[in-house]
């Protein structure tokens, strides 16, 4: 899933204090499940920022609202009639979500209230790991289900670098060395073969590097007016 | 005039080579010095390429500057900082500066130098820059076109020695070699049994490995390189020699022992050559070989 956190509260704050009637709208999918975005959260985010812009003397309306998702239109028109009624939205989804809230609501403006931070996983309660880039061309295959794209900190193809010591990363302690995973996975699956072959430079063509990514599936595409 | 170090390498002698570290700024003065003292004392100068992901002065300027004043650069290029275009481009400017040899690297983390906050390359892996440079040698680029002019080069890798994770790093090693490494220059070792016992692994291939000394200039920066320094272990017993030398004398401490084990790796033959890294302090260098009887 989608792996995000809060922005600080003054942050949000000096984004919102110039308006009047505000709209905390959270999503009820991804950021709620790694507890950064959801209905709990938007309670305390509009709490925090009314509390914190009362010191400073205003009295703004905070309203809050939590959909199911904010990156299909079906949720995000329910929220038609409470977003005319306001100044200002904040949306506490991810990236995604708030760009869907600017697209649909083209005359409001919309604020993040979260860092979309990557792909990942809860590694322990509290504790969230990246653990897909989204390359565009899984090779999990190839390395025994752990990706060094995403795993290792440099993204090396070909091996470990020397920077790996007791099984961590260079970078930081806390951190495993992607490679010492694979390694030690494809040692007792018995196919370290299949990290034998040299690998040529990837093709990131399917990364970011042509742009912005579409997938276009001709099996179910319709011209439709949404 | 320095000899190809090509020519060196396959000619049997004790290959040592050393290091030039570019500055953080235009002022090359001491820089000049050094590879005045060293160019007739050493078979090639490395010169680091941004070294710790601190930004300095390029790599290939340095090696130009080295080739002017007749030296022997080893052009080390790093996968961090640049994309295949620019690694590949930058191998044909070396070429056309006369530079003939290039130590292919991964390269730090960039959240270890001096600009964290600056975007990370590695669109290659070392393994990968090492068979861009063999393709140019083909006359091709990576993008499958063809020069019109190619290049030759001594195309030298790194291994780490005393890596406490060797299976991983000999899969590495394996590739490097098969790619078409053609020298090495080691990670600092201390620790000579484990030297030997990797030098074991190397047998099968002619690639040349040269020791990785790296001058240890206090009992702190022992301790420092155990605490903080991937792949790199000084022994208790040296910690304790240098941390007993005399107040003012432990770099002295600290050469005689690079001197001796210089003198135990060319004397058991336990590599064909040394590489001495004295990080900042390359006026020390001769010195160090005259103790070693080199």
């Amino acid at each position: 899933m989608i792996i995000a956190e809060q922005k600080p509260i003054q942050e949000i704050k000096a984004m919102i204090a110039s308006y009047q009637k505000i709209l905390v709208v959270g999503c009820g999918t991804c950021v709620t499940v790694c507890m950064a975005g959801g209905e709990k959260e938007v309670g305390i985010i509009a709490t925090s920022l009314r509390m914190a812009l009362r010191l400073d003397g205003k009295k703004p309306e905070i309203t809050e609202d939590c959909i199911q998702r904010q990156c299909e239109w079906e949720f995000v028109d329910a929220l038609k009639d409470r977003i005319s009624k306001v100044d200002a939205i904040l949306s506490s989804a991810c990236g995604v979500g708030v760009q869907a809230l600017a697209e649909r609501f083209p005359d409001k403006p919309v604020y993040p209230a979260l860092n979309t931070t990557f792909m990942g996983m809860p590694e322990k309660h509290g504790l969230w790991i990246e653990t897909c880039r989204g390359c565009g061309s899984c090779e999990l295959g190839r390395f025994g289900g752990i990706c060094p794209i995403a795993r290792c900190s440099k993204g090396l193809l070909n091996g470990p670098c020397g920077g790996s010591q007791d099984g961590k990363c260079e970078v930081s302690k806390e951190m495993d060395c992607g490679w010492q995973l694979i390694y030690g996975r494809l040692k007792t699956l018995n196919q370290l073969d299949q990290v034998e072959e040299i690998l040529p430079p990837k093709d990131w063509s399917t990364d970011r590097d042509k742009g912005q990514r579409r997938i276009l599936r001709e099996d179910v595409y319709y011209e439709q007016t949404v | 005039m320095s000899r190809p170090f090509k020519e060196v390498l396959t000619s049997g002698e004790f290959v040592v080579t050393s290091e030039i570290g570019p500055p953080k700024g235009t002022n090359i003065d001491k820089m000049l010095h050094h590879i005045e003292l060293l160019k007739d004392k050493v078979h090639g100068m490395n010169v680091t390429d941004n070294q710790s992901s601190v930004m300095r002065l390029s790599s290939l300027a340095v090696c130009h500057i080295i080739k002017d004043h007749g030296g022997e650069p080893i052009l080390q290029m790093t996968c961090r900082d640049r994309n295949r275009m620019a690694l590949q481009s930058d191998l044909l400017s070396a070429y056309v500066l006369g530079v003939r040899n290039v130590l292919c690297l991964t390269g730090d983390h960039i959240s270890l130098g001096d600009h964290k906050g600056a975007k990370q390359v590695f669109d290659l892996d070392s393994v990968q820059l090492i068979a861009a440079a063999k393709n140019l040698e083909q006359g091709q680029d990576l993008g499958g076109n063809k020069l019109d002019g190619s290049v030759e080069f001594c195309v030298g890798a790194t291994a780490t020695p005393e890596a406490d994770n060797m299976d991983s790093q000999l899969l590495k090693f394996r590739k490097k070699i098969k790619t078409g490494a053609e020298f090495f220059q080691t990670q600092a070792v201390y620790d000579m049994s484990m030297l030997k016992s990797f030098m074991e692994h190397t047998q099968q291939s002619n690639t040349k490995i040269l020791a990785g000394i790296l001058v240890l200039v206090s009992a702190g920066m022992a301790k420092y390189l155990n605490a903080n320094v991937a792949g790199v272990t000084v022994p208790q017993e040296l910690i304790d020699e240098i941390a007993g030398a005399e107040k003012g004398k432990a770099l002295q401490k600290g050469m005689e022992i690079a001197a001796r084990q210089i003198k135990q790796i060319k004397d058991e033959n336990i590599c064909p050559g040394v590489h001495i890294m004295a990080i900042g302090k390359e006026e020390i260098v001769p010195e160090i070989l005259e103790m070693a009887g080199i």
